[in-house]
């Protein structure tokens, strides 16, 4: 296994670009991920997060620019849970540590702790994918990605399917994480509440081609950043021009309630 | 242990809820017994004389001597089909190319009546063990093929990126990604296929052998021995529905667990 690295690993992407065919998905991207340190892509849909993640991933070729990572132990988290219908949640949680070569008691044992901390019951840790529920499955496939005790980790719009409650207490988790290993994060959100919550710096994209447009950064530690906090910010980033256009808002629509919102 | 318990557990209520089956069945003697006493022993022998003729033919050891010689020719067609038909058809569902170019074949080769290949078979075979063995080959053969094929087909390559993300050592990946896949559309062809080679082969010695089921078939019609006609297909098709109740289904509901809500 990987132990704790103490040297900071980087992920570094410089002049990212992809192409499906003739249309560009994305241009000359370029962001840098520490260890310790959650980045936020934020944007419309269909503006490339996806596949700017799935590259970092490895999972297609590098074509234009570059990405260097010296992360040695990442895992990916997918916009759909994803799991292997034929086995149960346990089995489905252990499947990264199974690859990692790890005996079976061992790794059923880590998998049964994680599968607890992310709010599966009991009997639910023997069912089969399908017997579970959206929100279940999605904290399966988050079990899944920290089972293997990460140094990155890649979302894909993790919290989605899940209601308030559960979202605040995986962040609760995530948080717990972060603070326990150097962990690494860059996540992909549509929720700008979400974003604000959880990261260091946040990455406006917009679309066609897929591009940074601003660079948001938040130097109040997560661990103590309240609600109201997420208000205010929410409300400031809203009002940025750039946020606005990157997700088609007209300069207007929003404003009267932003600076209600601004005073307290 | 757990896996075990569980396992015997569930095969348990699968033959419990076997009693159905076993009431319908009755249902259909009955209805053959009184369809017997309107027609008379010479035309349709009642089940009682059936199952005594086969009971006379089992104690003097020929109904095990024919059973043994259909039963190898009838397994070692489908096996030949399975192995020749299983790799074939992973292979051409690997390729979008060769999928579209084997379908048309394929359906050739299923749209061919049985009868037909017989023919061919008795011209290039003779009378041995060849013509009953192709035969069968030839009818079960597209049969595993296309489920193989489509298993092939229907890889999900968003599971491929999740072996890829997770590092899965390439056996890992074979095991553990493609094989619950494929076999969940190749178990259903197996079965369909091990149905139809055993009707094939009867079919094939009647016509073409001079033992084996199809031949004693043969004999006891043109002896007009209705009695031993039944008594032998009742054998034929007893020893099909045991493989495929007792064996293979359990088999298939085990593996396919994930598939269907417990």
């Amino acid at each position: 296994m990987t132990t704790a690295v103490h040297a900071l690993a980087h992920l570094k992407v410089r002049g990212l670009g992809h192409k499906f065919a003739l249309q560009t998905i994305l241009e000359d991207i370029d962001l840098d991920v520490t260890s310790g340190e959650v980045v936020a892509l934020v944007g419309p849909s269909g503006c490339g997060k996806t596949t700017l993640l799935h590259l970092c991933a490895g999972l297609m070729p590098v074509r234009t620019g570059q990405i260097i990572s010296s992360f040695n132990n990442p895992a990916c988290m997918f916009q759909q849970p994803r799991l292997l219908p034929w086995k149960s949640t346990l089995d489905n949680i252990a499947l990264g540590l199974k690859a990692a070569g790890i005996g079976r008691d061992e790794r059923i044992c880590r998998a049964r702790m994680l599968g607890l901390q992310t709010g599966l019951a009991h009997e639910d840790l023997g069912k089969f994918p399908h017997q579970l529920s959206g929100g279940m499955q999605s904290r399966v496939a988050l079990a899944r990605a920290l089972a293997i005790m990460p140094d990155l980790l890649l979302l894909d719009e993790p919290f989605s399917a899940l209601d308030i409650g559960l979202k605040i207490e995986l962040y609760g988790l995530l948080l717990h994480h972060l603070k326990i290993g150097s962990l690494g994060v860059l996540m992909i959100t549509h929720d700008l509440m979400e974003a604000i919550r959880l990261s260091d710096t946040i990455l406006v994209m917009a679309p066609s081609p897929g591009r940074i447009v601003h660079r948001f950064r938040i130097d109040l530690p997560a661990m103590q950043r309240d609600d109201a906090f997420v208000y205010r910010m929410t409300a400031e980033l809203l009002q940025d021009s750039r946020v606005r256009t990157s997700f088609g808002l007209t300069p207007t629509e929003y404003e009267p309630l932003a600076r209600q919102a601004l005073p307290c | 242990m757990i896996l075990l318990r569980n396992g015997l557990k569930s095969f348990l209520t699968y033959l419990w809820s076997g009693w159905g089956a076993i009431a319908s069945l009755m249902l259909f003697l009955a209805v053959w017994e009184s369809a017997g006493l309107y027609y008379g022993e010479l035309i349709l022998p009642n089940p009682r004389i059936t199952f005594q003729t086969l009971a006379g033919l089992i104690a003097d050891g020929s109904a095990w001597q024919e059973l043994t010689i259909t039963a190898r020719r009838a397994l070692i067609g489908f096996g030949a089909a399975l192995v020749a038909g299983s790799t074939l058809g992973l292979i051409a569902g690997l390729s979008m190319t060769a999928s579209m170019m084997s379908r048309p074949i394929v359906t050739v080769l299923i749209g061919t009546p049985p009868i037909a290949w017989l023919v061919l078979a008795l011209l290039w075979f003779g009378n041995g063990d060849g013509t009953p063995i192709f035969t069968v080959f030839v009818a079960c053969m597209p049969v595993v093929f296309v489920g193989a094929m489509q298993g092939a087909r229907t890889l999900d390559g968003q599971l491929g990126d999740v072996a890829t993300a997770y590092r899965l050592p390439p056996l890992m990946r074979f095991t553990d990604i493609v094989l619950p896949h494929v076999v969940s559309y190749l178990f259903p062809a197996w079965i369909t296929a091990l149905g139809i080679s055993w009707k094939v082969v009867v079919m094939a010695e009647l016509l073409a052998s001079s033992d084996g089921v199809g031949a004693a078939l043969a004999v006891s019609r043109s002896h007009l021995d209705t009695a031993a006609t039944l008594a032998w297909i009742t054998a034929v098709v007893g020893l099909l529905l045991a493989v495929e109740y007792l064996l293979l289904e359990p088999i298939k509901r085990e593996i396919e667990r994930w598939r269907v809500a417990v």
